[in-house]
């Protein structure tokens, strides 16, 4: 771990301007994450501003019907959050889904969509990884690459995104609300909000320097029935083979949204007009530009065989 | 005390203390955070500095350059060792790659430098600031393609009658080859050490299985007499067999030491665990059994292969096949090829842990070729007699009562023998059944015992608690054989100027270690018997006093205000070659397969044990349960994930290498038959820590057969293997 400063910011304003004024400074909440890749220099900010006094930390009822979540929300409370549970019934199970109970406690809303790779080639710093040390190369293809990306991946990197939470928000088209140094504000559609690899894979989010998460908004509830289904090697504390998130209506028409495939929770809206016809239909669409490697051409089938699960779960 | 004749009634056979489920005497000290262990000893090796080790980044080639300038001017560095400045070393008995490398670089993370700092972190910091540059050169890592180079074992083949000719001849045939992968211990304490020199006398506080191996081959890797090291490790929180020796976090501490001249302590991290220390090795085994349509097994050949650094030991993966199942013709040896990967060793039942999971599957699936219950199989095949030997018998084999009992008490008659028909919602359920059998070893082992003015009874053997129960079996036969209660009991251990004892490994630990402690105790009984002028033979001792005739002599007074002191070690006859000596057990288990998915649930274990006297019901149940989940873990997830091109073990941290959480574990269930062993010592023990484990992994992959009619021969078994042969969705 590098010595780094710390400091402790009084607004969100004044938190990205922090950050916005220090180079490799960055933020840090829950923790979960970050420590651990400070740690191992994967990491190396040499400044901290801690945001966890903003008071980002409520769930509130929005005009338009729907929830705004506060960037500081731990993952326990918004689990556990009676409207959640109610209305968007996936985000609790996908929320309960991730981690163990220690680590939901800590972790917050805003940190949850900003985790980095579990791509194991990423925690060692003596392979070559693009998303670590850009330009050096990716171990991970031609390695071991079984719990790795099959769709949306590049030559440069084949790393998935680890979370549950943003599976679901993927589904339910959340939008990210964020605030710069300037004191500007934008909405970002959870769509746009985590990118493709490219050959910029170090390069995770939409978000530009200093630019810091306040909220995370959920349209009104759309109703139907909410399924999040995590297929692990293990019954808890695993990363998600592939994960599906659906909310499916009683006509059959619905929305779904994948995990463990993609450098990004990974939903294709135009796949979704076949879900009245059945999982096939609709992975097919989904995973159509899949290029699985030989360790991870299962998630294909796993994706199709979870899904049709999911929609007969559904249907009840 | 030498013991080479069945023992007889003795005191042990009481049964007033040995035998009952006591809690752990050193419970209360653990869950208080009182005990101490291997990087906490900050009051008796003040001024510490801590030590951070640096892996090597390549796997075969050599050090060009190693920068250190930028390390060395970092806030608080003490010292830096390396190769080049730690001195002429030599290197263990019982180490394969040297424990600091450089320049030549023998596997992936093989240590390279010690940075040592005035704190942890600033150790770290400056570790990240040494730049080194390899000269890489070709590896073989793969065992599946060095395994045509691979070769017999010293020991050579186990051969018996014409396995070949009879294997040919039977109607009923078998011939499949199994894998087991890579695996890591992952203890949830990692290797640790502070180190301090007094002079040319160096002591360390470590996490260790075996003291008196990390001793010796810590004096040797040092040049130093062997009487110059003291090696201290009371409390072990976990060990799996990856602390049997002594590893980089010891040696370099010591070298840390002498550079910095003051105490260094160094732990591990856990990506170092994976790739730096021993791991259980990956093996290929083919297994051939020939059997006449009643059941009989009429031809049985084993064959394993594993890898490991030049100059390191094979995995036995198919011993237990000599042992287990009878069979006129037999053909059975272990093979070995040259890999360039971390030093493969000995992980909780090195051999059958491996060897069982292919055994076992192939029994289950010659029991359906024979359309026979696969119970009824194995018990048809049992033996009382060693099968290369009929005149050397078993000392105890209850295999069959114990399959027995566990059919009766799983519900084993409502299993349907026709697999992937039980369904239960969206899961397909079936059961499974094995065979468990490890070896019982026997080693020599001594104690020395006190006997103060208080009536306190003191043992000292520097044998090894690594969570097993050790001291509590221990102050149980000090405690039956003195006739004083556990309060009057104090156990120490893990300490090098105590006698030495066998050590924790092999399940040996139990039965060993209590019978030194006995034979000690029967030389303390005949001090006091002596001091009070009577004949030992006519005292009984009990309720802390000694009778003998009229007399009765509380021990505090006996011992007087000099106490007494007896010290004295069992050592062992030819009885295990007159005898096999091994234990037996069934696993039964219920596994339920997700019908869509394939993710694989255990729903219900049971173990049934014979493994001669139970010391204490309760810590050797805690050793079965624990075995057990282990080999869920051996069968559903554990893997070193090996990268081929690289030789690194990839999934290096408990994220990646997943072993069974709670949620993972159902209902667990444990029966130990009834039973003495006096051919195994005067304890009449055996040990049931490796025993639980054996067969496990074959039960959950016999369970998993039953429910879903599929066969995944390479471990783990994740439903990547199986998905696409699932029924079709509907």
């Amino acid at each position: 771990m590098r010595p780094f400063t710390y400091e402790r910011a009084d607004s969100p304003a004044a938190a990205a301007a922090a950050v916005e004024r220090r180079p490799g400074a960055k933020f840090i909440a829950g923790g979960t994450n970050l420590l651990d890749l400070m740690k191992l220099e994967i990491e190396t900010p040499a400044h901290l501003i801690d945001v966890n006094g903003l008071k980002l930390d409520t769930v509130e009822a929005t005009p338009d019907g729907g929830l705004r979540i506060g960037a500081l929300v731990r993952n326990t409370a918004l689990a556990a959050d009676q409207r959640v549970r109610r209305d968007y019934g996936v985000l609790s199970r996908a929320l309960l889904a991730g981690a163990s109970g220690q680590l939901r406690n800590k972790a917050t809303t805003a940190g949850n969509l900003l985790q980095r790779t579990r791509c194991p080639y990423f925690y060692d710093t003596n392979q070559p990884c693009n998303k670590r040390q850009p330009g050096s190369g990716c171990a991970a293809i031609g390695g071991y690459s079984r719990p790795l990306a099959v769709v949306g991946s590049s030559d440069a990197c084949i790393a998935t995104h680890p979370s549950d939470m943003a599976v679901a928000m993927r589904a339910l088209d959340a939008t990210v609300e964020t605030v710069r140094a300037d004191g500007t504000t934008r909405k970002i559609p959870i769509a746009e909000f985590h990118r493709l690899p490219g050959d910029t894979p170090h390069i995770e989010t939409a978000l530009v320097p200093g630019e810091l998460i306040t909220a995370v908004t959920l349209p009104k509830p759309v109703g139907g029935t909410h399924v999040y289904r995590k297929v692990r090697d293990r019954a808890s504390y695993a990363f998600a083979l592939v994960s599906v998130a659906a909310v499916v209506q009683r006509d059959g028409s619905g929305r779904v949204a994948v995990g463990g495939v993609a450098h990004k929770p990974w939903r294709v809206e135009a796949a979704e007009g076949e879900m009245p016809r059945g999982a096939k239909a609709v992975t097919s669409g989904l995973l159509a530009d899949a290029k699985p490697t030989h360790d991870n051409a299962f998630k294909l089938t796993l994706v199709e065989r979870t899904l049709a699960s999911v929609l007969a779960e559904a249907k009840g | 005390m030498k013991f080479d004749t069945p023992a007889t009634t003795n005191p042990i056979d009481q049964l007033k203390v040995v035998g009952k489920p006591t809690d752990r005497i050193d419970g209360p000290l653990k869950t208080t955070g009182k005990a101490t262990y291997a990087y906490e000893w900050h009051d008796v090796a003040p001024n510490v500095a801590y030590g951070w080790v640096i892996g090597s980044g390549i796997a075969k080639g050599r050090i060009a350059s190693m920068d250190l300038e930028a390390a060395r001017k970092a806030p608080g560095v003490v010292a830096i060792v390396t190769a080049e400045n730690a001195g002429s070393l030599d290197k263990g008995k019982r180490n394969t790659a040297t424990l600091l490398g450089g320049p030549e670089i023998e596997h992936y993370q093989q240590a390279v430098a010690l940075v040592v700092a005035e704190t942890f972190e600033q150790a770290r910091t400056a570790a990240g600031l040494v730049r080194i540059d390899y000269t890489p050169a070709d590896g073989a890592y793969d065992l599946a393609a060095a395994k045509d180079k691979a070769e017999k074992t010293k020991d050579g083949d186990s051969v018996v009658g014409d396995f070949a000719g009879a294997f040919a001849a039977a109607p009923v045939k078998l011939d499949e080859t199994y894998t087991t992968p890579d695996e890591s211990h992952a203890m949830m304490e990692p290797h640790a050490t502070i180190a301090a020199w007094e002079g040319d006398r160096l002591t360390v506080w470590t996490s260790n299985q075996m003291i008196d191996w990390m001793v010796t081959d810590l004096s040797a890797t040092l040049k130093m007499p062997k009487d110059k090291v003291r090696v201290i490790s009371p409390f072990i929180g976990g060990g799996f067999g990856g602390k049997l020796f002594l590893r980089a976090d010891a040696l370099l501490a010591a070298l840390g030491a002498r550079e910095a001249g003051r105490p260094v302590k160094v732990g591990l991290s856990r990506p170092l665990m994976m790739n730096n220390t021993t791991h259980r090795p990956a093996t290929i085994q083919r297994v051939r059994i020939g059997a006449t349509p009643d059941g009989t097994i009429t031809a049985i050949a084993h064959e394993g292969w594993s890898g490991n650094l030049p100059g390191g030991s094979e995995e036995t993966a198919t011993d237990q096949t000599r042992l287990l199942y009878a069979g006129a013709n037999r053909l059975i040896g272990n093979r070995i090829a040259t890999l360039d990967l971390p030093e493969g060793n000995a992980m909780r039942a090195p051999g059958e842990a491996s060897g069982m999971m292919a055994l076992e599957v192939a029994m289950d699936e010659m029991a359906e070729k024979l359309g026979m219950d696969p119970v009824e199989f194995r018990i048809r095949n049992d033996t009382q007699t060693d099968p290369a030997d009929p005149n050397r018998p078993f000392s105890q084999r209850q295999l069959v009562q114990c399959l027995r009992l566990g059919a009766e008490r799983f519900g084993w008659a409502k299993r349907n023998p026709q697999p992937g028909q039980v369904r239960d919602g969206r899961w397909l359920v079936g059961l499974g059944v094995a065979s468990a059998f490890r070896n019982n070893l026997l080693t020599k082992s001594a104690a020395r015992v006190r006997l103060d003015q208080r009536g306190i009874v003191t043992v000292e053997t520097d044998m090894t608690d690594i969570g097993t129960g050790s001291y509590t079996i221990i102050a149980q036969t000090a405690a039956e054989m003195m006739g004083v209660g556990l309060d009057k009991v104090a156990v120490r251990l893990g300490d090098s100027s105590f006698p030495v004892s066998a050590g924790s490994g092999g399940q040996w630990g139990a039965n060993n270690a209590t019978a030194g402690v006995y034979a000690a105790c029967v030389k303390l009984r005949e001090a006091v018997a002596q001091k009070l002028g009577v004949n030992s033979a006519d005292a009984r001792f009990e309720d802390g006093q000694v009778i003998a005739g009229n007399r009765k002599v509380p021990l505090a007074e006996a011992a007087g205000a000099d106490g007494l002191s007896a010290e004295d070690g069992i050592e062992y006859g030819d009885l295990d070659k007159k005898y096999q000596q091994s234990t037996f057990g069934a696993h039964y288990v219920e596994a339920a397969v997700d019908a869509a998915t394939g993710e694989i649930r255990v729903r219900r274990m049971l173990a049934v044990c014979a493994a001669g006297r139970i010391l204490n019901p309760k810590s050797a149940r805690s050793q079965v349960i624990g075995a057990m989940t282990m080999g869920v873990g051996a069968a559903l997830m554990e893997e070193l994930a090996l990268d081929k091109r690289t030789g690194f073990f990839v999934n290096h941290d408990l994220a990646g290498y997943e072993v069974p959480v709670h949620a993972d574990i159902p209902h667990q269930e444990v029966i130990f038959l009834d039973e003495t062993d006096p051919i195994s010592s005067p304890m009449k023990a055996k040990g049931v820590g490796e025993l639980g484990l054996c067969g496990v992994g074959a039960a959950v992959a016999n369970a998993v057969h039953n429910a879903t009619g599929l066969r995944v021969r390479e471990y783990p078994i994740t439903l990547d293997k199986f998905l696409d042969r699932l029924p079709a969705m509907g």
